[in-house]
C-alpha cells in the first residue's frame, strides 16, 4: 500500500517537472518575457477602463458597424450551411458504417483531414490571391474549414447513431440509397443541426480574424478603428461582436435542448 | 399535446402522406421535428439572402474558383524556399508550437483552479454563476481581439499573444472543466463529506482523479486549437513563428510558391498533433 502511494507521488512529480520543463522551453523559444507579460495585465486593465469604452461620438459609427456585422454573420451562416451539405455527402462516403468501398472512404477522409488541418488564417491568405479583398475570400476560407470539421463530426455521428438502423434496413433488403435517405440522415439530423449551429458560432469568431487578415467584414472595421487609434469605436465593435455571439449561443442552446 | 392540436397535426400529416403515395406513417410531428424544420428553413433562407447581398467587388465566382485551383496547383506542386531555409522553417514551426504549448499549460493551470469554483456541485450558486457569466463574456470576444487589446499595453509581439491567447484558453477550459466536474456522481462527494473530508481532500482525492481523462482530452483539444490560433496570431499580431512567415510571404512578397512550402509545414505539424491526439484518446478509453 505504501509503495503504491510512493509510486503515485513519484509519477505525479515526474509529470509536473516535465510540464515545467516544457513550459520553460516554450518561454525560451517564443522569447516570451514573463515579467512584461505579468505587467501587461494590470496595464491593459487600467488602459481598458480609461480608454476602451464607446462614446457618443463612436455611436455615430454604429450603423456602418452593424452593416459589416450583418455581412459577417451571413457569411458565417452561409459557409456553415453550404459546407454541411458537402460534408454530409463526404461523411456518408467516408464513414465506416455507410461507405461504398475502402478506396473512396480513404479518399474522402483524406480530403477532410487536409481541409481541416490547414488553419483558417492560412486559407484566408491563400485565397487572397484569387479573390482579393471581397467577401468571397472570407466565405471560402470559412467554408473550407467548416467543410473539413463538419465532415469529421458527421462521420463520427453516423458511426455512433447509424449502425443499428443501417443493419436493420440492410437485412430487410433495402437498397443503399433508401437506407441512406430513410435511415441514416433522419436519425442523424438532430446531431447534424447541432454541429452546424456550433460551426456558425465558431465561424463568427474566426470571421473576425479572417476579416483582419483579408480586409473584409467586421474584422476590417475593428482593424481600421484600432490602427487609427480610435479605441472608442473599436470597443463598440467588440461589444457588438460579444452581443452577437452570446445571442447566437443562446439560440443554439435553446434549439439543442429541444431537438436532442 | 392537447386533443385539438393533435387532430390538426394528424390532418396535415395525412395530407403529406397522400402526396407521398400513402407510405406507412413512421414519424409523428412534435416540437422537436418542428424546431428542426424551422432551423433548417431559417438556415437555407439566410444562406440565400447572404449570397444575394455579399460584396462581390466585381469578382466572378467561377473565374475565382478556377484561379484558386490553378493557384493551389502552383502552391503545392511548385513549392520553394526563397526568404528562409529548411532549418529556419522547422525552427519557426517550433516557435508556433511553443506559443501553443505555453498558452495551453498556463491556461489549463489557472482554469483548473477556477473551474473548481465554477462547478455547481463544488461551489455556491452565486460564485459559480458569477464565474460562468464572466467566462461567457471572455469567450464571446474572439482571441485575436484579446491579443490586440493586450497589445496596446504590451506592444505587438509574443507577450501580447501569449497573454491574450491564455486569456481565451482560460475562458474555454473553465467551461469544459467545470462541466466535467459537474458530471461527477453526487453520491461520491456526499460520502466523502460525510466521512469528514475537507473540501481540498474531496477535490484532490475524488473530483480530479475521476474526471482526469476528460480534463486531459479537453486540454489536448485546446492545444490543437491553440496551435491554429498561434499561426493566426503570428500573422495578425506579429507574434512570430510560421504564421508570421506566411503573412510575409502572402501579403508582402506575394510569393505563392513559398506560401505552399509554409502550408506543407503547417499541415505536417497539424496532422502530427491530430495523430497524437487520437492515440491519447484511444489510450484513455482503454484505461476507463
Amino acid at each position: 500500500m505504501g509503495n503504491f502511494f510512493v509510486k503515485k507521488r513519484v509519477q505525479s512529480l515526474l509529470v509536473i517537472s516535465l510540464l515545467l520543463l516544457v513550459s520553460y522551453g516554450s518561454i525560451l523559444i517564443t522569447e516570451f518575457d514573463v515579467i512584461a507579460g505579468l505587467n501587461s495585465i494590470p496595464n491593459a486593465i487600467t488602459w481598458g477602463i480609461s480608454n476602451f469604452y464607446p462614446t457618443m461620438e463612436s455611436l455615430e459609427k454604429l450603423p456602418s458597424i452593424l452593416e459589416k456585422l450583418q455581412e459577417t454573420v451571413l457569411i458565417s451562416i452561409a459557409a456553415a450551411s453550404v459546407a454541411a451539405i458537402f460534408a454530409i455527402v463526404f461523411a456518408i462516403i467516408g464513414s465506416k458504417t455507410t461507405r461504398m468501398n475502402g478506396v473512396l472512404s480513404t479518399f474522402s477522409r483524406g480530403i477532410a483531414t487536409l481541409f481541416r488541418n490547414i488553419d483558417v488564417a492560412a486559407w484566408s491568405m491563400i485565397l487572397l490571391f484569387s479573390f482579393g479583398q471581397s467577401s468571397l475570400t472570407g466565405y471560402f476560407a470559412l467554408f473550407f474549414v467548416s467543410f473539413g470539421f463538419l465532415t469529421r463530426a458527421f462521420m463520427e455521428t453516423i458511426d455512433e447513431v447509424g449502425v443499428g438502423s443501417v443493419e436493420a434496413l440492410t437485412s430487410t433488403g433495402a437498397s443503399y440509397t433508401s437506407t441512406i435517405i430513410h435511415s441514416v440522415i433522419p436519425s442523424c439530423i438532430p446531431q447534424i443541426i447541432s454541429w452546424v449551429l456550433f460551426m456558425i458560432e465558431t465561424n463568427i469568431r474566426s470571421a473576425t480574424l479572417v476579416g483582419i487578415l483579408t480586409g473584409t467584414g467586421i474584422g476590417f472595421s475593428f482593424d481600421l478603428f484600432y490602427k487609427s487609434l480610435n479605441y472608442n469605436a473599436a470597443s463598440l465593435v467588440v461589444l457588438t461582436i460579444v452581443v452577437t455571439i452570446l445571442t447566437i449561443e443562446f439560440i443554439s442552446n435553446y434549439v439543442r435542448r429541444v431537438i436532442l | 399535446m392537447r386533443v385539438g392540436e393533435y387532430s390538426k397535426v394528424d390532418h396535415t400529416e395525412s395530407f403529406q402522406l397522400n402526396s407521398l403515395n400513402k407510405r406507412i406513417k413512421i414519424k409523428r410531428i412534435n416540437k422537436a421535428t418542428i424546431t428542426i424544420r424551422l432551423t433548417m428553413i431559417m438556415l437555407i433562407l439566410l444562406t440565400i439572402y447572404g449570397f444575394l447581398t455579399f460584396d462581390y467587388k466585381n469578382i466572378n465566382l467561377f473565374d475565382g474558383i478556377l484561379m484558386t485551383l490553378t493557384n493551389l496547383k502552383v502552391m503545392f506542386l511548385e513549392a520553394h524556399f526563397v526568404h528562409f531555409t529548411f532549418p529556419e522553417a522547422i525552427y519557426q514551426s517550433l516557435v508556433t508550437m511553443g506559443l501553443a504549448l505555453l498558452t495551453t499549460l498556463i491556461g489549463a493551470f489557472i482554469a483548473l483552479i477556477l473551474a473548481l469554483f465554477a462547478a455547481q456541485n463544488l461551489s455556491t450558486a452565486r460564485v459559480s454563476n458569477s464565474i460562468k457569466g464572466f467566462v461567457a463574456f471572455i469567450r464571446a470576444v474572439p482571441t485575436v481581439l484579446w491579443v490586440l487589446i493586450f497589445a496596446v499595453a504590451a506592444g505587438l509581439g509574443s507577450v501580447a499573444a501569449v497573454i491574450g491567447m491564455t486569456f481565451h484558453s482560460i475562458g474555454y477550459l473553465i467551461k469544459a472543466y467545470s462541466e466535467s466536474f459537474e458530471e461527477l456522481d453526487e453520491g461520491v462527494i456526499e460520502a466523502l463529506r460525510g466521512s469528514g473530508a475537507s473540501w481540498w481532500q474531496i477535490v484532490f482525492q475524488a473530483v480530479i482523479p475521476s474526471s482526469l481523462t476528460y480534463l486531459i482530452s479537453w486540454t489536448f483539444l485546446r492545444f490543437e486549437i491553440n496551435f491554429g490560433v498561434a499561426i493566426a496570431m503570428g500573422a495578425a499580431a506579429g507574434a512570430g513563428g510560421i504564421g508570421f512567415d506566411m503573412f510575409m510571404a502572402s501579403s508582402f512578397y506575394l510569393d505563392l510558391r513559398e506560401v505552399g512550402t509554409i502550408t506543407y509545414f503547417i499541415l505536417f505539424f497539424a496532422v502530427l498533433l491530430e495523430i497524437i491526439a487520437t492515440r491519447i484518446k484511444s489510450k484513455l478509453q482503454i484505461k476507463l
